[in-house]
């Protein structure tokens, strides 16, 4: 199945989907150190969203969030791509700052967690190449 | 979005990296919120400028795009985390002045003006009627829609950043003007005095309307200080860019029909919101930043008497570089109190070593609240001077 979307910042990746139907506050809300989600409360909190394809509807918070994917990328910490319901300024400059392929305006109610994605950032399309959830050896 | 000849050359890369990486981000923006090509602008302010802010994540992006950026524009910087030659007498640690200093001079290779402050209309960045800029710092742009009549988003540190180095930014929001018309009118029934009552102002309208553009009456008479007062509030407490004030701002708009009556009794409960039960150990003044009759005033205040408590004025260096001619600076430094050049107790990494900040910003008590964890009061400036030297 393919998810057709708009590119905000072009790059391909692979990886395994971590999902929120929550926004995300990278500013405070994410460990820029271990990419562990640590805001009270919030449904991801304790995951860790380094490697992943993270989908969440939108960011929030401060302005500074933008900076904090940077020094996630620099650190290695950081998702492989984002994909976003609907992208805002401090996602939208963090994943062009970072280099992180960036795709919105995505049915993330179609994702499922932990789905294994194929995102070509280029065309804005996200592949759910598998939607088993355990790996085999 | 159509881009012209030399926009695409940005985009390209043809004028390097940090050229490309800024188009990036203004044609990302712009695609967005829906803007159909990219407008010139006439100048940038810069936020994003104090390392406690900042750290090293934000740091290591502005050296690398200082390696090859250069601004096109006339741009001017916000407050940094502390004051660039007087930091030691602030009780900042040398390893943040170091880290501070790396920050301002990564911004000056870059050709961004060091103004350091949050009120680039009192030093040299001050747009008219209908100038298109991009400024970041939210008092300093809604301070630019509403009293100068100037057009520009609410931008964040790297978007402003963005507009320096290309010279442009994308045209949506507050560049036209479908977005600036009023939607709400305010009509103000109770005497305004003090700058307190402006930031008051400020919150009640702000959590009544959230971002929606008000249509303000009743203030006339504000003064440039006032009015500054009410721009940093609105925009803290509501989070809008703009308002209209009548016979203030210089846009002829449409009086919406939708009214709010703001009395005596909001102001006052507002006001009695911003203060806490608590013994005051650091009093602050310049939220935004004084300006030179304000300063007058406050050496005026201070004459003959010696502060018992930290106590910290916030000024644009060119502002107190004007009051050191006047001969006010050193008046008011005799008496203890500091001068803080380039920075404010906002930006400043003074979290934990106060309890109880006294100020008379709406805007101060709200960051200090949230940031730095303060007890605040709130209190007008003659009140502020008799806490701060009370023995």
């Amino acid at each position: 199945m393919t998810l057709k979307g708009r590119k905000i910042f072009g790059g391909k990746a692979r990886g395994k989907a971590l999902v929120s139907l929550e926004a995300i506050s990278f500013f405070g809300g994410v460990n820029p150190d271990t990419g562990v989600i640590e805001e009270e409360g919030h449904p991801l909190q304790g995951k860790n969203v380094s490697g992943r394809v993270l989908v969440f509807p939108h960011g929030k918070g401060s302005t500074v969030g933008s900076y904090t994917l940077y020094r996630m990328m620099k650190t290695g910490t950081a998702p492989v791509a984002i994909l976003n319901r609907e992208c805002e300024t401090i996602v939208a400059v963090g994943a062009i700052i970072a280099e992180i392929p960036c795709v919105d305006r995505i049915d993330i109610d179609e994702i499922p967690d932990d789905a294994e994605l194929l995102v070509n950032a280029d065309e804005g399309e996200i592949e759910i190449v598998e939607r088993v959830t355990s790996i085999p050896e | 979005m159509e881009l012209t000849r030399e926009e695409e050359a940005l985009l390209d890369g043809r004028e390097g990296r940090a050229a490309k990486k800024a188009m990036e981000i203004l044609v990302a923006l712009g695609e967005i919120y829906g803007a159909r090509r990219l407008v010139r602008v006439k100048s940038v302010q810069i936020a994003g400028v104090s390392y406690d802010n900042l750290g090293d994540a934000g740091l290591g992006f502005l050296q690398e795009m200082a390696a090859d950026g250069r601004a096109r524009v006339h741009a001017t910087l916000n407050p940094a985390g502390m004051d660039l030659v007087d930091w030691r007498e602030l009780g900042i640690s040398e390893e943040f002045a170091d880290k501070q200093k790396q920050v301002v001079d990564t911004f000056a290779r870059m050709g961004v003006v060091t103004s350091c402050t949050c009120t680039p209309y009192f030093v040299g960045n001050e747009p008219g009627p209908g100038d298109t800029i991009a400024w970041s710092e939210s008092s300093a742009v809604c301070y630019a829609n509403s009293v100068l009549g100037a057009r520009t988003n609410r931008e964040g540190g790297p978007s402003a950043l963005a507009a320096a180095l290309t010279g442009k930014t994308a045209s949506y929001g507050f560049h036209l003007d479908e977005n600036r018309q009023p939607v709400v009118s305010v009509e103000v029934c109770t005497p305004l005095d003090d700058v307190t009552d402006y930031g008051a102002l400020g919150k009640v309208v702000g959590e009544k309307l959230g971002s929606r553009v008000p249509y303000i009456q009743g203030l006339e008479q504000a003064t440039t200080d006032q009015l500054k007062s009410l721009c940093a509030s609105i925009a803290t407490y509501g989070g809008t860019a703009m308002f209209h004030a009548a016979g203030v701002s210089p846009e002829k708009v449409k009086e919406p029909r939708e009214r709010v009556i703001v009395g005596s009794g909001e102001i006052e409960q507002a006001k009695r919101e911003m203060i806490d039960p608590e013994e005051v150990d650091f009093v602050a003044i310049g939220c935004p930043h004084c300006s030179l009759e304000e300063l007058r005033t406050i050496a005026g205040l201070l004459q003959g008497k010696r502060v018992s408590k930290e106590t910290w004025i916030a000024v644009a260096r060119q502002v107190k570089e004007a009051a050191e001619g006047e001969g006010i600076a050193s008046e008011i430094r005799e008496s203890g109190a500091r001068i803080a050049a380039d920075t404010c107790f906002v930006v400043a990494p003074i979290r934990g070593r106060f309890r109880c900040m006294a100020t008379n910003s709406a805007k101060a008590v709200f960051y200090g609240r949230a940031k730095n964890r303060f007890r605040t009061v709130f209190a007008s400036l003659e009140k502020l001077i008799e806490i701060a030297t009370r023995p």
